[in-house]
C-alpha cells in the first residue's frame, strides 16, 4: 500500500469539496430571486402529528393552522370569535343548540365539497372515539372542552358536554350540547376543531389508532395525509432533514396564498436559529428570545410582537406547609415579591404585571381587585403576625426550558427567591428538569411548597384561565375551597355572555382575596420575519396566517 | 477475541502502555523515579507553561474569592435599574465594574475570580470519583488476576468486560443519563464527568499491578521474605502512583470541559450563587447576540486551565516514558 | 476463518442479551416517565396514570421486558412515544445524517491533520511546528459548542460563506433513497442536492473535527518524528535518495500505522460530540435524537437505538478483526 495516496486523494477530495462549496455558493445567491415566493419558518421542535384532533403540541397545530380551517376562527391579531367555515351561529332560547350557516362553494383538498355532512361526519368521529383515540394524550384537547365521549371507557372521565350533531340542508348545521357551556363558541376556535375531509379521514383510516402498550401505531392520516380546507396544502414531511413543506391551495375560496411553497424548519436551539435567520438560511422564527428582540428590530428584522396572552404565576401549594394554609402567610409572600423589577429586567419589551390570573384582554378581567405591591416591611409583619418568622420553604424551579411566558426560568427565581429571602424567608432551592421531573413534582402530592407555573389561553375565554387553575381541588394548590368551587360552577353554566362576564369579574376578585398563589406577569411573545418578509399579523393565540405572507421587492 | 489491534483496544493499549512504566523503572524506592522525571520537567518550556498557568489557577481558586470587590450573588445591576437583560441591555466595563454585568446584575468580574474556585473544585472531585471507582474495579481485577485459578480469571475478565464496553460507550450519552438519573445539581455533574472517566482509571489500576506483580525488584523482595503488605506499600503503590498522577492531571482538564457540555445541555449545577465557568458559558447562550462577552469570558478561562492541565500532563507522561524522550 | 466468524457472531447475541437487560432496568429507573414529557403542562395526575395504562408501563418490569422481547425476536423495536413512527424507521432516518458528519469530520480531521503533523514534525521547532502543537492542543480544549457557535458567527453570519443549520436546503426537494444524502444526490443524478448536503456538512465537520484533528496532528507529528530517528532513514538519507522519495517511500509509509489505528478509535469517540454538534447546527442525526430521547423518557428510542448501535459496533469491530488476519499473516486467528 502506497502511502502518499491516499493523501494525493484525499487532498483532491477536499479541494473538489470546496471547489463544489464555491459553485454552490453562487447558486444560493443566484437563486435568491426565484425563490421569492418560498417561505422557510424555523420552528423550535418537530410536529408531533398532522391531525389536529390528535395534537396538542404547538409545533402540530402551528401546521394545522394553514392546512385546515375551523367554523369559527379567531380575528387575525386578536381573540373575538369570528366567521370562519361557518359564516354566522346563534344559539337557541336554552343555549344548548347552536345553529351554525356555514359558507357554500368550500372544497376540500381532495376535491370533495364541505357541506353539513362534513362537519357532522367530524364531530361524530370525534365523539364516537374509541379505544387508544381515548386516551387523554391523543385527544386532549376535544376531552379538555367536552370531557368525555359518547362511551366513556375510562370511569374517571365526565359526561360528554357534546351531544349530537344534526345536518339540517348542506349549509346548516345544529350541535347540540347537554348543558350551557361557557366554552361554547369560543373553543371550537381551536385547531383541534379543525374540519377533515369525511373522505380521506375514511380512506386512510384516522381513527384507527392500533397497537398496544408501547407500541402504538398511528392511522397514515395522521402522518402523511392531512386533508383540510385551508390555504395550504400538505406536500411533504422529510423528517431526515427535519423540514415540513407545505405548498398553495390553488382551488382556495377565498384570497389565496401569496406564498408558492411554505417550509417549516426544526431548529430547535434558540441561538441556532437566530443564527439560520442572519444567515438567510430562514426567512422568519418562532420564539425569540426576549434579549434578542431589541437586536434584530435594528437590524431591520421585522420582529412582531404578540399581545401578552398567558400568564405566570407563583403557585404556594397548602398542603405542603401547613403555615401555607394561613392566609396572612400567602399575602405575606405576595407582599415580598418585587415584580415590577423582575418585569423591568427579565422580560421583553411590553411585559406587565399581573394583577389577574389572567391577562386583561379577557373579558371579565378585574381591575378592581386586591393588590399586593412590593412591601418587605409589611410581608415581615405578616409572617410575624402568623407566627411563621423563620418559615422554610421549598421552592421549586425549571432548569432548561423556555415558555412564552416564562423566558429564563432560573433567572426569574433567583429573581424571586432574592425577594423571599429578604423578608426573612428561609428559601430552599429544587432545580428539576422540566420534562418530566418539574412537572410531575409541581402537580402531584404534596412535596412542593411554591414553584411557579403558567399558562397560554388557548381561546379568549376567562374560564380558560382561572377555571382551568382553580375549578376544582388540584394537587398544584392544595387547597379545596368549595365556595369557590360553587362560584367557578355557576359562572361556567350561565348561558348570557354579560352576566357571565360580571361572575368573572367576582371570581377574579374572590380568588385575589383568597390567594391561592401570586400571579406575576403577562410576557409579550414575539416572533420574527426576514427584513423582506410582511403580511403576517402576530396572534396572542398564536395562530399567525401565513396565508398573507409576502416578500416585498 | 483474537489478538489484534481493533480500534477500541487500541485505547485499551495506550492506557495500558502507561500502566506499564510503573514497572519500568527497575529501583530500590518509589522516589528516584520522581527526581528523575521532575529534573526532565524542568527543562520542559511546555511544562514550565503549563505549570504556571495551573499554579496562577490555583492561586486565585484559592485566594481570589477572599479579594473580589462584590459578593457573587449581589444583582446590583438589576437593584440599580442598569441590567435590563430581558431587553438587551447588559452594560459592559466601567470603573467599578471591570467586566460589567452578567444577565443577572451581577459583577462578572467577581464571578470569574470566584468561578475559578468551583471549577477546580469540579474538575479534582469528579477526577477523584472517577479514581476511587476505577481505582476499586482495578485492584479488585488486578488482585483476582494476581491471585489466578479459575475464578480469579473469571473476575478479572467479567470485569475488564464491562470496562471496556465503557470505554466504547460515547461517554456523554452515559453522562446524560446519569444526570437524568440522579436530577441536576452539583453532585450529580461530579459524579457523571466522574463515571465517565472510571474505565481509564481501572485498565490504568489494573494493568500497573499486574506490570509490577511480574516486575523483578517485585519478585527479588518476594524471594527475600519481605511481607507481602510491606512490598505494596513501599514497591506497589508508590510506583502506580506516577502514571495515576499524570492520568489525573490529563483528566482534569477533560472533566472541566465535559462540566462544561453538561451545562450546555441544561444538566449542569443548576444553582448559581456559587458561579462556575461551564455554567456561567452555558447561561451565556441567551445572550451571544447582545453581549458575546459573557460567553468569552468563561470559555477562555476554561480553555486556558484546559490547556495548563494538558500541557503539563503530557509532559509528565513525556517524562515518564523513555520511549517518548528525545 | 469461516468458523471465527461464526462464532464470534454467536458471540453477539449473550452481549446483546445481557445489554437489553441492563438497559431496561436503568431506563426505567429513571424517574418520570414518557406521560409526563407527552402532556407538558396540561397534565393531571389521572390523565398520566391513564397514559401509563395505555403504555403498559404500570404492568411489573418483567411483563414489560417479556412483551419488549417478544417483540424483539421478531425484529420490531415497537413505537416512539414522542414521535409516534416505528424506531425502525426512526434509526433508519437519523442515522445516515451522523455517519455522514462522521465521516465529513473525519476527512476534515485527516486530510489538514496529516499534513499539519508531518509538517511540524520536519520542521521541527520552527513556528510551523510550535502553531500546529499549540493550535492542536487549544483544538482540545474549547469546548465543541463553544467553537460551534464561533464557526457559524463568522462563516454563515458574517461572510454569509456557509450554511448555518441542516442537512440540506430544503427548497431543492431532493429525492431521498438511502437518507444519506450526498449518496442519494449522486445516485439521483442530483448534483446540485449532493453539493448542497456536502455545503451542509463543512461547519459541523469542522466543529466535530476540531478533537480528532488535534489528536491526528500530534500523533503524526510524534510518530514521523520517531521515524526519522530510525537508522533505514539516515540510511536512505546517506544513500543519496531526494527528500521527496525518503518521504513518501520511508517516512510517511512507517508513521502512518499508528495514525491509521488513532483514526478508528476517534471515529468511534465521535458520537460523545455528535450530540452537542447537531443539536447546534439543527443537524438531524441519531446524538441529538437520543439526548432528547433521554429528556422525553421516549423507552422504545432509547431501547432500540442503543441496542442497534451496540450491535453496529460489535459488527464493525469483527469486520476490522477479520481484514486485519487477511491483511497481515502473521495475526492469526484463534
Amino acid at each position: 500500500m502506497r502511502a502518499a495516496r491516499p493523501k494525493a486523494a484525499l487532498a483532491a477530495v477536499a479541494v473538489a469539496a470546496l471547489a463544489v462549496a464555491g459553485c454552490a455558493e453562487s447558486d444560493r445567491g443566484d437563486s435568491s430571486g426565484s425563490t421569492k415566493d418560498t417561505l422557510i419558518f424555523g420552528v423550535a421542535g418537530d410536529p408531533k402529528v398532522l391531525d389536529p384532533g390528535l395534537a396538542s403540541d404547538g409545533e402540530s397545530l402551528r401546521v394545522a393552522r394553514q392546512v385546515f380551517e375551523t367554523l369559527v376562527r379567531p380575528e387575525e391579531g386578536g381573540t373575538k370569535v369570528t366567521p370562519g367555515l361557518a359564516e354566522s351561529w346563534t344559539p337557541d332560547a336554552a343555549g344548548t343548540t347552536w345553529t351554525f350557516k356555514l359558507r357554500s362553494g368550500v372544497k376540500f383538498h381532495d376535491g370533495t365539497d364541505f357541506n353539513a355532512e362534513a362537519v357532522c361526519a367530524n364531530f361524530n368521529r370525534w365523539y364516537n372515539a374509541k379505544g387508544l383515540m381515548q386516551s387523554p394524550d391523543v385527544t386532549a384537547y376535544w376531552q379538555d372542552v367536552m370531557g368525555g365521549f359518547a362511551a366513556n371507557e375510562n370511569k374517571e372521565l365526565p359526561p360528554s358536554l357534546f351531544k349530537s350533531c344534526t345536518a339540517k340542508d348542506a349549509t346548516t348545521v345544529d350541535l347540540s350540547f347537554t348543558r350551557v357551556s361557557s366554552k361554547i363558541p369560543a373553543a371550537l376556535m381551536l385547531p383541534s376543531f379543525s374540519i377533515h375531509s369525511p373522505k380521506a379521514l375514511e380512506q386512510y383510516q384516522a381513527s384507527n389508532i392500533t397497537g398496544s402498550a408501547d407500541d402504538i401505531k398511528y392511522p397514515s392520516y395522521a402522518m402523511e395525509h392531512p386533508t383540510g380546507t385551508g390555504p395550504f396544502k400538505f406536500k411533504s414531511w422529510d423528517v431526515a432533514n427535519k423540514t415540513l413543506t407545505l405548498e398553495r391551495n390553488e382551488d382556495y375560496y377565498g384570497n389565496k396564498a401569496k406564498l408558492k411553497t411554505l417550509i417549516f424548519k426544526t431548529i430547535s436551539d434558540e441561538n441556532a436559529r437566530k443564527q439560520a435567520l442572519r444567515s438567510g438560511d430562514i426567512q422568519g422564527y418562532d420564539l425569540v428570545g426576549p434579549a434578542d428582540v431589541e437586536p434584530l428590530k435594528k437590524d431591520g428584522f421585522n420582529v412582531l410582537t404578540r399581545p401578552a396572552f398567558n400568564i405566570l404565576y407563583l403557585a404556594i401549594n397548602q398542603k405542603g406547609n401547613p403555615k401555607l394554609a394561613d392566609v396572612r402567610v400567602r399575602q405575606a409572600i405576595a407582599h415580598a415579591l418585587n415584580r415590577q423589577a423582575l418585569v423591568d429586567s427579565k422580560l421583553p419589551p411590553g411585559a406587565k404585571v399581573a394583577e389577574n390570573f389572567m391577562p386583561d384582554t379577557v373579558e371579565g378581567w378585574n381591575g378592581d381587585v386586591t393588590k399586593y405591591d412590593y412591601n418587605p416591611e409589611k410581608a415581615k409583619q405578616l409572617l410575624a403576625a402568623a407566627g411563621a418568622s423563620n418559615l422554610t420553604l421549598r421552592f421549586h424551579y425549571p432548569t432548561e426550558v423556555t415558555r412564552p411566558y416564562m423566558p429564563n426560568p432560573k433567572d426569574i427565581f433567583e429573581l424571586l427567591s432574592a425577594d423571599l429571602k429578604a423578608v426573612g424567608i428561609n428559601v430552599q432551592a429544587i432545580p428539576l428538569k422540566w420534562s418530566p421531573d418539574y412537572l410531575n413534582a409541581t402537580t402531584s402530592g404534596t412535596k412542593h411548597d411554591l414553584h411557579f407555573l403558567g399558562w397560554t389561553g388557548d381561546y379568549g375565554d376567562a374560564y380558560n384561565f382561572i377555571g382551568t387553575f382553580f375549578d376544582r381541588p388540584k394537587d398544584e394548590w392544595g387547597f379545596t375551597n368549595k365556595a369557590l368551587f360553587d362560584q367557578f360552577k355557576d359562572a361556567d353554566t350561565t348561558a348570557d355572555a354579560a352576566a357571565r362576564t360580571e361572575k368573572y369579574k367576582a371570581l377574579n376578585k374572590a380568588v385575589m382575596d383568597f390567594l391561592p398563589g401570586v400571579p406575576v406577569s403577562h410576557s409579550p411573545p414575539a416572533i420574527v420575519f426576514g427584513k423582506d418578509v410582511t403580511g403576517v399579523k402576530a396572534s396572542p393565540l398564536t395562530d399567525e396566517r401565513f396565508a398573507t405572507a409576502e416578500f416585498k421587492s | 477475541m483474537s489478538g489484534v489491534a481493533t480500534p477500541g483496544r487500541k485505547k485499551a493499549e495506550k492506557i495500558d502502555r502507561l500502566a506499564e512504566l510503573s514497572a519500568a523503572h527497575d529501583d530500590e524506592r518509589g522516589v528516584s523515579l520522581w527526581q528523575e522525571a521532575f529534573r526532565r520537567l524542568r527543562r520542559n518550556p511546555a511544562a514550565i507553561t503549563g505549570a504556571a498557568i495551573l499554579m496562577l489557577f490555583v492561586l486565585v481558586a484559592v485566594f481570589g474569592p477572599f479579594l473580589v470587590p462584590y459578593a457573587t450573588t449581589d444583582t446590583i445591576g438589576v437593584r440599580e435599574g442598569l441590567v435590563k437583560s430581558g431587553q438587551g441591555i447588559i452594560p459592559g466595563s466601567s470603573a467599578d465594574h471591570w467586566l460589567g454585568f452578567d444577565h443577572q446584575g451581577r459583577d462578572e468580574f467577581s464571578r470569574l475570580v470566584v468561578g475559578a474556585r468551583q471549577t477546580l473544585l469540579v474538575g479534582v472531585v469528579s477526577t477523584l470519583v472517577g479514581l476511587a471507582v476505577g481505582a476499586l474495579i482495578g485492584g479488585i481485577a488486578g488482585a483476582a488476576a494476581g491471585i489466578g485459578g479459575r475464578w480469579g480469571r473469571w473476575i478479572d475478565t467479567t470485569l475488564m468486560r464491562i470496562v471496556d464496553m465503557l470505554l466504547a460507550l460515547p461517554s456523554l450519552l452515559l453522562a446524560v443519563s446519569i444526570a437524568a438519573l440522579l436530577g441536576a445539581s452539583l453532585v450529580t455533574v461530579m459524579i457523571a464527568v466522574g463515571m465517565i472517566s472510571v474505565p481509564v482509571f481501572a485498565r490504568l489500576l489494573r494493568g500497573s499491578m499486574i506490570a509490577q506483580a511480574g516486575s523483578d525488584y517485585v519478585l527479588a523482595a518476594t524471594a527475600l521474605g519481605v511481607r507481602k503488605s510491606k512490598i505494596a506499600l513501599t514497591h506497589i503503590v508508590p510506583n502506580s502512583l506516577a502514571p495515576v498522577i499524570v492520568q489525573a492531571t490529563l483528566t482534569l482538564a477533560t472533566a472541566i470541559i465535559e462540566a462544561a457540555a453538561l451545562s450546555f445541555l441544561g444538566l449542569g449545577n443548576p444553582d448559581s450563587a456559587v458561579p462556575e465557568w461551564g455554567v456561567m458559558l452555558a447561561d451565556a447562550q441567551p445572550y451571544l447576540g447582545t453581549r458575546p462577552a459573557l460567553a468569552i469570558y468563561p470559555a477562555v478561562a476554561i480553555i486556558i486551565t484546559a490547556l495548563g492541565f494538558t500541557l503539563l500532563g503530557e509532559a509528565m507522561r513525556e517524562a515518564l516514558d523513555p520511549k517518548l524522550r528525545k | 476463518m469461516f468458523r471465527f466468524i461464526v462464532r464470534r457472531l454467536l458471540q453477539v447475541i449473550p452481549t446483546l442479551f445481557g445489554l437489553s437487560i441492563l438497559l431496561f432496568i436503568w431506563l426505567h429507573r429513571l424517574p418520570g416517565g414518557p406521560e409526563t414529557a407527552i402532556l407538558g403542562e396540561r397534565g393531571t395526575p389521572e390523565m398520566r396514570a391513564a397514559i401509563r395504562r395505555n403504555l403498559g408501563l404500570d404492568e411489573p418490569i418483567l411483563v414489560q421486558y417479556g412483551r419488549f422481547m417478544k417483540r424483539l425476536i421478531q425484529f420490531d423495536l415497537g413505537t416512539s412515544t414522542s414521535t409516534k413512527r416505528e424506531v425502525t424507521t426512526e434509526f433508519l432516518q437519523r442515522f445516515p445524517g451522523t455517519v455522514e458528519l462522521t465521516v465529513m469530520a473525519m476527512l476534515i480531521a485527516i486530510g489538514l491533520g496529516i499534513p499539519l503533523g508531518y509538517l511540524a514534525a520536519r520542521r521541527r521547532g520552527t513556528i510551523v511546528d510550535h502553531a500546529s502543537v499549540a493550535g492542536s492542543l487549544i483544538g482540545i480544549c474549547i469546548p465543541v459548542f463553544f467553537l460551534a457557535y464561533v464557526l457559524k458567527a463568522v462563516f454563515a453570519e458574517n461572510l454569509g460563506w456557509l450554511p448555518s443549520a441542516g442537512r440540506q436546503d430544503p427548497t431543492i426537494g431532493a429525492t431521498r433513497i438511502t437518507n444519506f444524502f450526498v449518496l442519494d444526490g449522486l445516485m439521483t443524478r442530483e448534483w446540485d442536492a449532493a453539493a448542497d448536503a456536502l455545503i451542509h456538512l463543512i461547519l459541523p465537520g469542522l466543529a466535530l473535527a476540531s478533537i480528532p484533528l488535534a489528536v491526528i496532528v500530534r500523533i503524526t507529528r510524534a510518530s514521523v518524528l520517531e521515524v526519522l530517528g530510525e537508522d533505514f532513514v539516515r540510511t536512505a538519507e546517506a544513500k543519496g535518495l531526494t527528500e521527496s522519495v525518503v518521504r513518501r517511500r520511508h517516512v510517511l509509509r512507517n508513521a502512518m500505522l499508528p495514525v491509521a489505528t488513532s483514526i478508528g478509535l476517534l471515529t468511534g469517540q465521535l458520537l460523545s460530540g455528535a450530540v452537542l454538534t447537531e443539536t447546534v447546527f439543527a443537524f438531524s442525526g441519531i446524538g441529538a435524537f437520543l439526548a432528547d430521547a433521554i429528556s422525553q423518557r421516549d423507552y422504545p428510542v432509547l431501547q432500540g437505538f442503543i441496542l442497534i448501535i451496540a450491535l453496529v459496533y460489535v459488527l464493525v469491530n469483527l469486520v476490522v478483526d477479520v481484514s486485519y488476519t487477511l491483511i497481515d499473516p502473521r495475526v492469526r486467528v484463534r
